[in-house]
């Protein structure tokens, strides 16, 4: 069972929902990890959740990117410890670097909270296994800055490569480049992404079409 | 000695708020608005006494906090 820690930055308000979806499939509690703490040694997944660090001041998980804990975060990815960031997470880790690119403001300018539907591009990962390639599943939006960007040899390098883990199936709402909702690095060990899958694993939320995520993390 | 960074989203990349500005603009009968960019401006208090050393400082702090510069581009101006 991977070793699993959650990450907690001042105004970060999904890590309960994190940890419980994480518990659920994985029979244990995740740490929880105040963004001061560096050593994340005897980790072997680090999550972050979605939320408003630092209150989405400058850019959004700009200051969370220089917190102490990302020092951690980055002594982990070098090791190739596995990281999962959903929304701000993701705005955290292409904000630090761990992932290519920028979430700009959505296209539409609107935040957005609705369901969307995600495309598993590939299920070879550790994040997808209990996926099957091409599955669509729905997934809840909410954010105001998804927009995904790179320039053009970064997308087609992330298309080449295939780094690309998830896309928007039905309506691409916030304008991502090439419909791309969720990337890997190369090692496949680093995911981020914008939807919520977490909240979605149980009947009493609506639907359990995230469920898998967890379950292939929980069974690696 | 202070420092102005002005930080621009970069050509190229799209800029929903501008365009709502400008939209906005035309709407109230300013009908001379053509494209419009929105960014940020910084202003940072400095202990530093020489310009030069100044900007080469405050550039620092641009590429490593201040911009984004996948999606944004900068300029640092020193003022007395």
């Amino acid at each position: 069972m991977l070793a699993t820690g959650i990450l907690i930055f001042p105004g970060i308000n999904r890590e309960r929902d994190m940890a419980m979806a994480v518990e659920q499939s994985f029979g244990k509690a995740p740490r929880m990890i105040w963004h001061k703490e560096t050593d994340l040694t005897g980790l072997d997944l680090i999550i972050i959740p979605g939320g408003f660090s630092f209150g989405d001041y400058l850019r959004c998980g700009a200051m969370a990117a220089h917190s102490p804990v990302m020092q951690g975060v980055k002594a982990h990815a070098a090791r190739g410890g596995y990281v999962l960031g959903v929304c701000n997470g993701f705005q955290i880790l292409t904000e630090a670097g761990l992932l290519p690119g920028a979430l700009l403001r959505n296209a539409g300018l609107r935040f957005l909270s609705m369901d969307t539907m995600l495309r598993v591009e590939r299920n070879d990962t550790i994040f997808t296994a209990h996926y099957q390639k091409g599955q669509v599943f729905r997934a809840p939006l909410a954010h105001g800055d998804g927009n995904y960007t790179a320039d053009p040899a970064t997308l087609d390098r992330l298309e080449g490569e295939g780094l690309v883990a998830f896309r928007y199936a039905d309506e691409n709402r916030n304008g991502s480049a090439r419909a791309i909702a969720g990337i890997y690095s190369p090692n496949h060990r680093i995911l981020g992404l914008m939807p919520h899958p977490e909240d979605l694993v149980d009947p009493l939320m609506g639907g359990s079409d995230g469920k898998p995520l967890f379950d292939s993390l929980a069974a690696a | 000695m202070k420092a102005i960074v002005t930080i621009m989203l970069k050509d190229g990349v799209l800029d929903p708020q501008g365009k709502a500005i400008g939209h906005a603009l035309s709407n109230l009968g300013f009908g001379q608005v053509g494209d419009v960019r929105a960014g940020k401006i910084i202003e940072i208090t400095l202990t530093e006494t020489d310009p030069a050393a100044a900007k080469a400082g405050v550039e620092d702090m641009a590429k490593t906090l201040l911009a984004n510069t996948v999606i944004e581009s900068f300029k640092v101006e020193i003022a007395g």
